[in-house]
């Protein structure tokens, strides 16, 4: 039976470097995917490229590629990242730049196109599902809109013999079931196996988070290695068979548990996993440890492909203010619940308009709140740390709440330090549902001249 | 007193304004001591964090339950003021549960 390796380079934009450079050399893997783009990375790298047009892909591209290529492309190994962000063409251009400049033979480079559907968005008037309003209600704090593509136009453009496919925004487990598709010759329809690869998928998509990262609990789960922490293989055959690995001597383990934990990271209902080739259905899988740091994950399944496909909206929401501020020593706790109180009457006094605040003491009920903190806090910390953060209209208000807490230097209660402030605009994100025959996906190749 | 933490691993994840936490047995005999945890058990639990229904999903084959929690990420993790804006930490603080029994690590 056939099999291909598949490395995950990346989980994140500002993920560690060297652990794809690891895979490359010593993986064994046939391709190497980077997964870059977060929830509200389109919308921002759009800013970026209004900015400037060859701008808006992912800041860290050049050195990536710059250091994986010189190992990837003698090998033949084929890269497939969602790097692209708001701009794959630009993106493609300029890794075919690096590619020259390190003196590579020429190579196949795809950008696929067409996740941008914000003129779709606006003339259909979609309706957005977090909360009651629609597209054209957004009006121009409307920054951007991208269809989550699936795996097709990806295998497509490895199928047509590309090197390196850079995509915008597309499903994260799509960018792994391409190469399957494309190595094995999947049919669309096949949606138990499309849900088996998208299992795959999404194991590896988050690359460290199913070798040991997010993971470790000193005296519960204990994980060897973590500052060298290598990254996720996944071992495909052409019938779908998954074993989740790692290169032989990096840090980390490849476990049931870290695979049990990962399953089911960002998943709501596990029968229903919607993705756009596919509704996979991951309630029937199961983990078997088979040898170290090998784990065959198995029972994937899948139905019919939804007619909709998800489209991240971003859009300019708020502003948020910030201010926080250290107290020590005994009564640190009676210090900094009084410098909150005095925040809290200073917004008020002085008529900062927010919509919403939050007053918190960092290393007490932070995270949590107050109700669920204090069932575990038996006794006073020895420090504190005040926050109050608050949500504006507009920038001016948004400094004026961290400015109401760097003034307790000077008016606040005795021995307060540290004080630390920001205001910044808020790109969120919604989602609406675009029907899928809107979005038209398609491949650009540059380079090889 | 027994804590969901001496039989279980956990993780968050979020989208939008919604956090799933996944409880996980170490050892699949104990998942009957999961079941113990309803949706409103856990909803109890966040008072004050999570706004919306919990809803649970059963996952018997790896002796796991998955917890989606509406409403528990101060508005969206795109925009909330929160410290922890991706509610990351919901995790441990859900292994803080009481189980019902004292697990048999025989």
């Amino acid at each position: 039976m056939r099999t291909i390796r598949i490395g995950s380079g990346a989980g994140y934009s500002g993920d560690r470097i060297e652990p794809a450079v690891e895979l490359a050399e010593k993986g064994d893997i046939q391709y190497l995917v980077f997964e870059c783009l977060g929830e509200r990375t389109v919308a921002l790298a759009q800013q970026a490229r209004m900015k400037n047009p060859d701008g808006g892909y992912d800041p860290l591209l050049e050195e990536r590629m710059r250091a994986v290529l010189p190992i990837c492309v003698p090998r033949g190994i084929k890269i497939v990242t969602n790097m692209g962000a708001a701009n794959p063409v630009a993106a493609a251009r300029k890794t075919a730049e690096i590619a020259r400049s390190l003196g590579l033979a020429s190579l196949k480079i795809a950008a696929v196109i067409g996740d941008d559907v914000l003129d779709a968005c606006k003339d259909g008037d979609l309706e957005i599902m977090e909360f009651d309003g629609t597209i054209k209600q957004l009006g121009n704090r409307l920054l951007s809109a991208n269809a989550y593509l699936g795996a097709e136009p990806i295998a497509e453009a490895l199928t047509a013999g590309a090197d390196i496919v850079i995509t915008g925004r597309a499903s994260d487990p799509a960018l792994f079931l391409a190469p399957m598709i494309h190595a094995f010759g999947w049919a669309m329809d096949d949606w138990n196996l499309l849900g088996q690869g998208t299992v795959a998928g999404h194991l590896l998509e988050c690359a460290g988070q199913i070798t040991g990262g997010y993971f470790a609990d000193p005296g519960y789960k204990d994980i060897p290695d973590l500052a060298r922490l290598g990254f996720p293989i996944g071992e495909v055959g052409e019938d779908g068979s998954l074993v989740i690995t790692k290169v032989a001597g990096s840090g980390g383990a490849v476990t049931a548990q870290t695979c049990k934990e990962q399953l089911l990271y960002e998943v709501h209902d596990p029968k229903r996993y919607i993705q756009p080739d596919v509704v996979a259905d991951f309630s029937q899988v199961t983990v078997e440890e088979i040898a170290a740091d090998r784990v065959r994950v198995s029972g994937g399944r899948g139905t019919k492909r939804s007619d909709t496909l998800k489209v991240s909206v971003g859009y300019v929401d708020s502003f948020i203010g910030e201010g926080q501020i250290s107290y020590a020593g005994p009564g640190a706790l009676a210090r900094g619940r009084l410098a909150l109180d005095i925040v809290r009457e200073r917004l008020k006094l002085t008529g900062v308009a927010s919509s919403e605040l939050r007053f918190e003491l960092v290393g007490v009920e932070s995270l949590h709140g107050a109700e669920v903190s204090a069932r575990a806090m038996p006794n006073e910390p020895y420090e504190v740390r005040v926050r109050v953060a608050g949500r504006t209209e507009n920038l001016r208000e948004a400094i004026r709440i961290g400015n109401e807490v760097e003034t307790l230097y000077t008016n606040g209660p005795a021995a307060g330090g540290g004080a630390w402030k920001s205001a910044r605009d808020v790109v969120a994100v919604a989602s609406v549902l675009l029907p899928r025959e809107l979005a038209k996906p398609s491949i650009q190749f540059v380079g090889r001249e | 007193m027994t804590k969901l933490r001496e039989i279980a691993h956990s993780r968050t994840g979020d989208k939008g304004n919604t956090s799933n936490i996944s409880v996980i047995a170490y050892d699949a005999k104990h998942y009957p001591l999961l079941l113990a945890h309803t949706s409103e058990r856990v909803r109890a639990h966040f008072a004050g964090v999570v706004e919306g229904e919990v809803v649970r999903y059963e996952l018997p084959n790896i002796a796991a339950l998955n917890f989606v929690m509406a409403g528990a990420l101060g508005g969206g993790v795109t925009r909330s003021l929160a410290l922890d804006a991706h509610g990351k930490s919901l995790s441990s603080a859900l292994l803080d549960l009481e189980i019902d029994a004292a697990p048999d690590n025989e």
